[in-house]
């Protein structure tokens, strides 16, 4: 189960409320939902998790938990014990990855047994450490809106602490040592998280993939449902950790290419609104009809339809709503986090009618 | 759309990962997505790209397949299945194949610039010259990162990036007094 660490004083996530990547604060809020860095890190002395045995990993584990618990107020969670149910809220929370959760790697390695944990930043949920993931530390910071800088910053701190209790894996010509050589170097990742239902609805993502692919960085899906983003939320991540100084990869990121993005999408914005008012208003309005009206709702129309909705409140389209009510609906309408509201398992059906239901609910008071 | 792999289920994850300018689809059920690590929390198919890179760089088996880490016990033909390595002593191993794959990967850079691990960092400077060269390489190897930088900070500067370009300077200057203090 999920219990906060022995002796820390706190309790675990409120999983009713919303998490930091859709508190809709900070700098460009309007196009950046949240802005992350993942660092990866390994232990000197010991295999890696691909090549670790049972044992192996819980000996890893174990010292990581020890030198984590001295980093702050954190939530600790035995992964491998963990229900499913409870995996499954921590994926949807952004907390840690569906590879963790299901504890398999690349090649088949590992399994759900695999001695694995995670440890939680309380109260806020912006610090959260995967251990025994691919690698044998995964530190991620999270923050609302463009603030990579802070993220770095943050993640840094908790880097510096946790070498105190550790001897991390390091080589002069490659730098970090990662279990996959793709990560090596800074074993740094960028990513920033956008919602870009403009340039979605004008056809000209390609633009954005054109930008990112000039400074060789990934454009994806959020949910992994695909280059036709669920919800139109994009994340862009760097791809080369070796050979840039982490000073020099969040400058490229924060003030050259996510700047373009968000003036891509804030002109589209303003096209939809100029000149194609009619259609977008009625798209907006069709959009918000749905939600509040509908009766049996999957996961992806939802999402779809929030992200309408989120435009139209943004572009002034719909009439003035709370945006960060809006967001959580992002986090609530998932599957595990409707079932925890329910209290209890539902079926497929069964989630369909309770995710039109908490829309109807929730959106009642909008438009 | 059936999916790719198993062309049973239903393609229900859809990824186009941009890497150098190539776009690679993706289309897969839940299941064989799974499988391969991907979908959700923006895990790449980076063992996949690995495993692309392998084959291409090294070809597909050649000298090094029976080459075995001594601390772990992996072998490179195990590493070319997985795209991962067993501990921090690979690297040394397989350091000839692995070099020109790193490089690939990322962009033709072939060393570390940045962070250095700041407790390992402390300790070495209580230690002496012997445990800087552990950190940041041999005398060689510092200079070629310094010129690296140099370069960095040039076109930094030529590109008008004044804010990368000042970070570029801390990073040189940190690396200059790390000389100084560490010699």
């Amino acid at each position: 189960m999920v219990g906060p660490v022995e002796g820390s004083g706190s309790s675990g996530p409120s999983y009713f409320s919303a998490t930091e990547w859709l508190r809709g604060e900070g700098r460009s809020a309007d196009v950046v939902m949240s802005s992350r860095v993942r660092l990866a890190r390994n232990l000197a002395a010991h295999r890696f998790v691909p090549q670790a045995d049972r044992q192996q990993r819980a000996q890893v584990l174990a010292l990581c938990r020890r030198a984590i618990e001295r980093v702050g107020p954190m939530m600790w969670v035995d992964v491998h014990n963990a229900p499913e149910y409870e995996r499954q809220l921590l994926v949807e929370r952004q907390l840690m990855s569906r590879q963790h959760a299901r504890g398999k790697l690349a090649g088949g390695i590992g399994g759900p047994e695999e001695p694995r944990g995670l440890a939680v930043g309380l109260p806020d949920e912006r610090l959260a450490i995967m251990v025994n993931e691919e690698d044998h530390l995964r530190v991620q910071v999270i923050r609302s809106g463009l603030a990579l800088g802070e993220a770095l910053a943050a993640a840094d701190s908790v880097d510096d602490a946790l070498e105190r209790a550790l001897e991390y894996a390091f080589s002069p010509r490659f730098g970090y040592l990662t279990a996959c050589p793709t990560n090596v170097g800074t074993g740094a990742r960028f990513s920033v998280m956008l919602h870009l239902p403009g340039l979605k609805l004008l056809s000209e993502i390609d633009k954005v993939r054109r930008a990112a692919e000039d400074m060789s960085l990934a454009v994806r899906g959020f949910f992994g449902e695909g280059s036709e983003a669920v919800g139109d939320l994009f994340q862009i991540s760097n791809q080369t950790t070796l050979g840039k100084t982490e000073q020099v990869l969040l400058h490229e990121m924060e003030s050259e290419i996510i700047p373009r993005v968000i003036d891509y999408e804030r002109h589209a914005r303003r096209v939809l609104v100029e000149k194609r008012k009619a259609t977008s208003t009625d798209r907006v309005y069709r959009a918000l009809g749905t939600l509040q009206n509908a009766r049996l709702m999957s996961t992806e129309e939802a999402m779809e339809l929030l992200s309408l909705v989120r435009l139209g409140v943004l572009t002034q389209l719909l009439p003035a709503a709370d945006i960060k009510k809006i967001n959580a609906l992002f986090l609530f309408v998932q599957q595990a986090h409707l079932q925890h509201q329910s209290g209890k398992e539902l079926t497929q059906h069964e989630r369909r009618t309770a995710r039109a239901t908490l829309l109807r609910e929730r959106l009642a008071d909008v438009g | 759309m059936k999916c790719s792999e198993c062309g049973e289920r239903e393609a229900t994850i859809h990824e186009t990962v941009i890497i150098n300018g190539k776009s690679i689809e993706k289309h897969l059920c839940e299941d064989c997505a799974a499988k391969a690590g991907l979908g959700g929390q923006g895990h790449l198919p980076m063992h996949e790209l690995v495993a692309t890179f392998v084959k291409s760089v090294a070809g597909s088996e050649g000298a090094g397949a029976a080459l075995t880490c001594s601390v772990c016990g992996l072998t490179y033909a195990r590493f070319k299945q997985t795209g991962l390595l067993g501990c921090a002593s690979c690297y040394r191993t397989f350091e000839e194949k692995l070099g020109p794959l790193i490089e690939r990967a990322h962009e033709g850079a072939t060393h570390h610039v940045g962070k250095i691990p700041r407790g390992a960092l402390e300790r070495s400077r209580q230690g002496g010259p012997d445990r800087l060269e552990t950190l940041l390489g041999s005398s060689k190897e510092r200079e070629e990162r310094l010129s690296a930088l140099r370069r960095q900070l040039a076109s930094a500067v030529a590109a008008e990036h004044y804010e990368q370009a000042a970070s570029l300077r801390d990073e040189i200057r940190k690396l200059d007094e790390l000389e100084r203090g560490g010699a």
